[in-house]
Order: structure tokens, then C-alpha cells, then sequence
């Protein structure tokens, strides 16, 4: 991100920009982010105190792939995500996209922000009431310094691509819509630009059921056809283990588990997404007397010390309260390499009970 | 009916059900013919997505609905009282004696100026007219009862020091100061996390076992009603299309909206296929179809079910469908295979 963004865009606006570093290059790539946010305190019971939303989160998001994102609500995803865009400046860490930092001056923003888009939950809001659909899609492209009608143009193609009739959809207002057709527009809207890569913030969270389907395998259509590379962020573990090629899962903050999919969702490396995945709902549970887990997810204004997950953990010991895990790679023969966990009873020599024994 | 009613009296029985809301411009249907019992000590489940009515058929079972701009037609019987008829002291009676309700934002119902345990012992003492004491012992058992840890602390908390999941425990608490035989639940963990779910849902079976409580339980989540429910009703355009103990249905639905929403929605078995999405979207409640409301929708629709709308039909003795093609009576492609087909086409 270099060269500054010539404007009006020199290239095509509905070419993407190209790939710079190569297949085997991550897309975006993140570490040691973190953000902490001053103390709103009053709000809650008069007790101020800084939240730390994201600590030190690290990973890669490789080309083509989704990656899922999960964990309860309040353990940072949405933050993460707004990292990710810029929306917000970190307190610490780095971003790299396909091989450059992000920085901090215009130009890079800019040409940055033309790669990477976002869809939001809330599909309503997220749209401006007064501008009819095809000007809320044009905008973006308009804002790159594309021409009013050509915009325009652009906005009833990706109406189309996303399933809304362009002569019937292109001139209504976004209260003029159901839920599930805001979404289309909020989705094609982000892809106006042809970015490169899509962050997903809990997309299907507020659809209905025979609705979230339509937009999952719409967004499946889109991946495929436009080559994109999707973060989808979900408290919805049925939705992230459809959607997701490998997940990360997140815990006050903190990543507690990453690997592929199939591997996460056979055979939970932490404790915490095991529980988790044993809290789905579902009607083979109908037998199940305990619950998974006791208690509510920690507060991020008072973290618990060591192992953040210590204090409802089944197999907690002394030295999990002392001792904070870090995420490495999980130490059982059989799994692979690229599934790392922070959880002391993965790693060899950490004093847990049941550990690997230390070589 | 199931094996349970058979063998006593219904709690609730709900007969030709018709709630609409006038205003103005429109008259909204909102709840269009519905027919049910709830046995003591059962838990049905409505099921259906949002604006479906499953709350206004909930409210109409305490008549919470604005008076003046609602229309209720049928019969409504909970405990051998009759709601639709009943004066505003008699409701008032049975809302504080019989029947409580919980809710999807325990701030509905909690007082945030008063701490829990005042707003028990308040409830307890308004019913019972025992003492303070008494009253006081009462409402640490309850918060025992909901398993909130260091009850005896948390009587003096107010509701915005607690916890999300702890404030859902102190509603259930409050809910059940007033020993109610009925509880009505409109998706009360909705808003909950997974793992605080799942704690939930299993305190609410758990009480309702210990008390012998009838439970009306709505929900839009597949797997909370199958965790939770011993029979389920799914509701469609107000009306309930279909209902069946919990087992049966979720297993081998007969409606085709039934086939498919369970097509819908995402399972862990649905990774590497495409989703079976419904086409459309639900009626307007303003301008109904004639006939039966998901037929615009519907690959088994004929003329027939656009002529009138469908009978209920017993398919067994504890199993109703509003169908004329039901699954199990029909000889070619189920409609979830046929959702697939045709979404497939290019
Ligand atoms: N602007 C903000 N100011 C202060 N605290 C915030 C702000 N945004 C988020 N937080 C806090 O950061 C934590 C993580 O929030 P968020 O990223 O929204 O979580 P999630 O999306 O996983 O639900 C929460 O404790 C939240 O209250
Ligand atoms: N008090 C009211 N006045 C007018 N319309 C209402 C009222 N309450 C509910 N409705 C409408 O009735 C329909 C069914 O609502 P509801 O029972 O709340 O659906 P849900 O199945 O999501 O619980 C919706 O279209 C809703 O907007
Ligand atoms: S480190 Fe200890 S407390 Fe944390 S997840 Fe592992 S066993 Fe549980
Ligand atoms: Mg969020
Ligand atoms: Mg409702």
C-alpha cells in the first residue's frame, strides 16, 4: 500500500485490486492486537475501571478461506472486527494486509479500506432511512471518486448478484424492505467496491430461521463468484461450523483456540469451546441433567488471574490461577500442527495434572 | 390429546382462538383459529419466527392485549375460569394467584428501584398475607430454588447489580413467588448466551418438575424447544399448522412449512450441504390469503388449498396437521427435497 489511491480510481472499480504477495501469502495477518478502553464505570454500579475488550490477538486469515469467529457476547469479537476495519485505533499490535502495515496515513486508509468491507447485525441501521437502495450501494463507490451514473450502475448489478431485483428494489427506501432484504443491500453495498475481503459481524444473527438460509447460501454464491475471503463473526457455533473453513474462539478477550473447522468441531482442543459446543441446544440433549457450564461468562473490568477461563473450568488447578496459558500448538500426536490452544493441559511441562509429560 | 390429558382435567383449554387489533387504517389478524389443551405438569412449546403470533396467543392466556383495539373471539379457559369473559378483578386474581409470566428482558419485569428480595416478599405478603419474616425465608428458598449463589447477599441486590443470567434467575424467581400453576415463558433465553441458556433451560425443567407447573414456553429456536418441550406447536400466519410431542415432530414433520424450517435451519449435520431456504417470505396479516397462508410458498399447494383454509386433521391420536398434504399422506417428493431441486436449478 505504497502508492497512493490515484483519484478518480485509475482502475476499473468493479476490477479488484490485485493480488500483491501470492497464494501462499496471508491476506491479513494480526498480531499482538489490543485494545483497551477508559473506564465508562458509571454506567454500572458506579464502579469505573478501563476494559480491556482485545488482548493481544493473533492470527492469519488466508486467501480464499472463512474464517469463523465465536465466543459469548462481550468477549470482544465485535471489537476485533472494528480493529480490523480501522473503525478503531488500537492500543497495541499490527495489521498486515497481503504483506504491507497498515499505517496510519490517508492513502493507505483509503486504498485499504476499498479491500477490506463490513456487514453488520443490525441490517436497519447500518442504512441510511433517506437514501433509496441503489444511492446507499452507489455511495461507496461515489465516496472513491466514481461518477454519480456509473455508481448507479454498479449498485443495480450488485442488487442483482445478491438476488433483488434491480427495477423492482433499485428506487425503495430500507423501511420499504423485510429484514432479510436489508441484509442483501447491506451485503451488496459491501461488495460495491470489490473488496478483497468481507468481515461479517454477526450477519444472520437477527434473521429468521427460513431467512438465514437464504443469506448463508448467498453468501456461499458470492464467495465463489466474486473470490472473496470472509471473517464471520457469530455466537451461533451451528452457523460458524457451517460457514467456516477453520474458527477461532475467543474468551474475555483472548484467542483460546484456533484450528481447522472439522478439527475443532470432532474434538475441542480447551475446555471452553468443549463447553460451549456441549451448550448447544438440540433435541439429542433432551436426556442431559447438568449443564455444560455453572455461572456467567467474567466481567473484562476485573479479569480472573491465569487462565482468564479458570473459575468455571471443570478441570482447573492451582497453578491454572497463576499461570496464563499461551496459545500454542496442541500436543496431541494426532492433531495437527496448525491447532493451537491456550490451555495448560496441552502443553508439556506446565504443571497441570494432566499434561503431556515434559520432553 | 396426549396420554397425559387423557387422564385429567386441562390446565389451559383454547377453543377458535381469534385476537385481532383494529386501528384505522387496518385490521391486523394477528391470531386466526387456535385450538389447544395444556395438561397439568406439561410443557408445549410454541414454535414459529417472528410476527407468527406466538406472543399474542401467549398474552391472550392473561389478556394482556390493549382493550380497546383488540378483537378476541373463542373460548380461553385456564383452571376452569374463562379469560375471555372474566371481569378485570378476576383477571387481575388469576395474574397474581394462578398464572405468571416471564420474559425475553427480565427488566419487563423486575422493579429497577427495588432490590429482589423486597420485590418477592412485596409479592409473597400481597398473596399470602403472611408475615415479614415468613416472607423473608420464603424468598431466600426461591432464590435458592432458581440457584442463585449466595442467595442471602443477593436479596438486598437490585436488579442492574446482577448479572444477566442472574437477572433471568431472579424474574423466574419473582414469577414464582406467587406459586402460579401455569407459567408462561416468551423465549426467556433468547437473549442469553449459550452456556447461560442451556443453564436455564434446565432450571425451568427442573421447577417445573418440583412444582407440577403447567409451562406454555415460546421460542423461534428449534433446539430450545427441543430441549424444553414434551409437545410442540408450530404456528404459522396465526395459526397453528401443526402439533405433535416434541420427539415425533422434530423427527418427521408433516407440514410442509414444518419440512421445511427444520431444512432451514443450520444443525451441525449441515455442514458441506447446501441449505434448503424457503422461498418468500410470510403474509401480510392485513390482506390473509383465502386458503391456507403458506401455500404461495408451498411446492405441494394445489387449488384446493388456495380454495379454503385446511381442517385440522388428526393424523394420530395426539398428532394434528392443517394440511392436504401432509408427508406421511403424500406419495412423491417430499417438499424439502423439492426446495432443494428447484433452488439448484440454474
Ligand atoms: N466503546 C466502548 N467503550 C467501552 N467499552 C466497550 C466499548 N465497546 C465495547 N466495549 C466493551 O468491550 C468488551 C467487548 O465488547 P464487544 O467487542 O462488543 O464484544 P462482542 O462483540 O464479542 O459481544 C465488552 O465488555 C464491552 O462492554
Ligand atoms: N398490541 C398490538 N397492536 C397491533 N399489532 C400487534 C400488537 N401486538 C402484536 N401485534 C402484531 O401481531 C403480529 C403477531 O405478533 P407476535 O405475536 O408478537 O409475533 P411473534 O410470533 O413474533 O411473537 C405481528 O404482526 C405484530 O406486529
Ligand atoms: S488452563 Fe486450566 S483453567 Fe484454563 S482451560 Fe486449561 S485446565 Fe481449564
Ligand atoms: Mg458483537
Ligand atoms: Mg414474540
Amino acid at each position: 500500500m505504497t502508492d497512493p489511491l490515484p483519484a478518480p480510481l485509475a482502475e476499473s472499480p468493479l476490477q479488484p485490486l490485485p493480488d500483491v504477495g501470492g497464494p501462499a501469502q496471508a491476506l491479513l495477518s494480526v498480531s499482538g492486537l489490543t485494545k483497551t478502553f477508559a473506564g465508562r464505570g458509571k454506567l454500572f454500579g458506579g464502579r469505573a475501571g478501563a476494559v480491556q475488550a482485545v488482548s493481544a490477538v493473533s492470527f492469519d486469515v488466508r486467501k480464499g478461506e472463512t474464517l469463523g469467529i465465536v465466543g459469548e457476547s462481550g468477549c470482544g469479537k465485535s471489537t476485533a472486527s472494528k480493529l480490523i476495519m480501522g473503525l478503531l485505533e488500537p492500543t497495541a499490535g499490527e495489521i498486515v494486509f497481503d504483506g504491507e502495515a497498515l499505517g496510519r496515513d490517508a492513502a493507505g486508509l483509503r486504498r485499504y479500506r476499498r479491500q477490506v468491507q463490513m456487514v453488520f447485525q443490525d441490517s436497519f441501521s447500518s442504512l441510511n432511512p433517506r437514501l433509496t437502495i441503489e444511492e446507499s450501494i452507489a455511495f461507496p463507490p461515489m465516496v472513491h471518486g466514481m461518477a454519480r451514473k456509473a455508481a448507479i450502475g454498479i449498485a443495480r448489478d450488485m442488487l442483482a448478484a445478491v438476488g433483488l431485483q434491480p427495477a423492482q428494489y433499485a428506487t425503495r427506501f430500507p423501511h420499504e424492505l423485510s429484514g432479510g432484504q436489508r441484509q442483501r443491500v447491506n451485503i451488496a453495498r459491501a461488495l460495491a467496491l470489490r473488496p478483497r475481503l468481507v468481515v461479517l459481524d454477526e450477519p444472520v444473527s437477527a434473521l429468521d430461521k427460513s431467512v438465514e438460509a437464504q443469506v448463508l447460501n448467498l453468501l456461499m454464491d458470492l464467495k465463489a463468484e466474486f473470490g472473496l475471503t470472509y471473517i464471520f463473526i457469530s455466537h451461533d457455533l451451528n452457523v460458524v461450523q457451517y460457514i467456516s473453513d477453520r474458527v477461532l474462539v475467543m474468551y474475555l478477550g483472548r484467542v483460546v483456540e484456533l484450528g481447522a473447522a472439522e478439527a475443532i468441531f470432532a474434538g475441542a482442543a480447551h475446555p471452553y469451546t468443549s463447553a460451549l459446543l456441549a451448550s448447544r441446544p438440540s433435541v439429542a440433549g433432551r436426556s442431559r441433567e447438568a449443564p455444560p457450564l455453572v455461572g456467567d461468562p467474567p466481567s473484562p473490568v476485573n479479569p480472573p488471574s491465569g487462565c482468564a477461563f479458570h473459575p468455571r473450568c471443570v478441570f482447573s488447578e492451582a497453578v491454572c490461577a497463576t499461570t496464563r496459558p499461551a496459545l500454542l500448538p496442541v500436543a496431541v500426536p494426532d492433531r495437527q500442527a496448525e491447532h493451537l490452544a491456550a490451555c495448560l493441559i496441552n502443553q508439556p511441562g506446565s504443571g497441570h495434572s494432566r499434561a503431556p509429560k515434559a520432553a | 390429546m396426549s396420554a397425559l390429558q387423557s387422564q385429567s382435567q386441562p390446565l389451559v383449554k383454547v377453543r377458535d382462538l381469534n385476537v385481532a387489533f383494529v386501528s384505522k387504517e387496518a385490521t391486523l389478524h394477528a391470531v386466526n383459529g387456535v385450538d389447544f389443551d395444556l395438561a397439568p405438569k406439561e410443557t408445549l412449546c410454541i414454535l414459529g419466527e417472528s410476527g407468527s403470533g406466538k406472543s399474542v396467543t401467549l398474552r391472550s392466556l392473561m389478556r394482556l392485549h390493549p382493550p380497546r383495539r383488540t378483537r378476541i373471539t373463542g373460548t380461553i379457559q385456564v383452571d376452569g375460569t374463562d379469560i375471555v369473559a372474566a371481569s378485570e378483578r378476576e383477571l387481575s386474581s388469576i395474574r397474581g394467584r394462578l398464572v405468571s409470566m416471564i420474559f425475553q428482558e427480565p427488566m419487563t419485569a423486575l422493579d429497577p428501584v427495588f432490590t429482589i428480595g423486597k420485590q418477592i416478599t412485596e409479592t409473597i405478603r400481597r398473596h399470602e398475607g403472611v408475615s415479614h419474616q415468613e416472607a423473608q425465608r420464603r424468598a431466600l428458598d426461591l432464590l435458592e430454588l432458581v440457584q442463585i449463589p449466595s442467595a442471602r447477599q443477593r436479596l438486598d441486590a437490585y436488579p442492574h447489580e446482577l448479572s444477566g443470567g442472574l437477572r433471568q434467575r431472579a424474574m423466574i424467581a419473582v414469577a414464582l413467588s406467587v406459586r402460579p400453576k401455569l407459567l408462561l415463558a416468551d423465549e426467556p433465553t433468547t437473549a442469553l448466551d449459550a452456556t447461560v441458556q442451556i443453564q436455564v433451560l434446565l432450571l425451568l425443567k427442573r421447577i417445573q418438575a418440583e412444582l407440577g407447573m403447567g409451562v406454555i414456553f415460546v421460542t423461534h429456536d428449534l433446539g430450545v424447544a427441543g430441549e424444553i418441550a414434551d409437545r410442540i406447536a408450530v404456528m404459522y400466519a396465526g395459526r397453528f399448522i401443526e402439533e405433535a410431542p416434541a420427539e415425533a415432530l422434530l423427527e418427521a414433520p408433516e407440514h410442509p412449512y414444518v419440512e421445511g424450517l427444520l431444512g432451514a435451519t443450520v444443525t451441525p449435520a449441515s455442514r458441506g450441504r447446501r441449505l434448503t431456504a424457503i422461498p418468500g417470505s410470510p403474509p401480510n396479516l392485513r390482506t390473509l390469503p383465502v386458503g391456507c397462508a403458506f401455500a404461495p410458498r408451498c411446492t405441494s399447494a394445489e387449488p384446493n388449498c388456495r380454495a379454503a383454509v385446511p381442517d385440522l386433521r388428526a393424523l394420530a391420536p395426539d398428532r394434528t396437521v392443517r394440511c392436504i398434504h401432509p408427508a406421511g399422506l403424500r406419495p412423491s417428493m417430499p417438499p424439502a427435497m423439492a426446495f432443494a431441486a428447484e433452488e439448484r436449478a440454474p
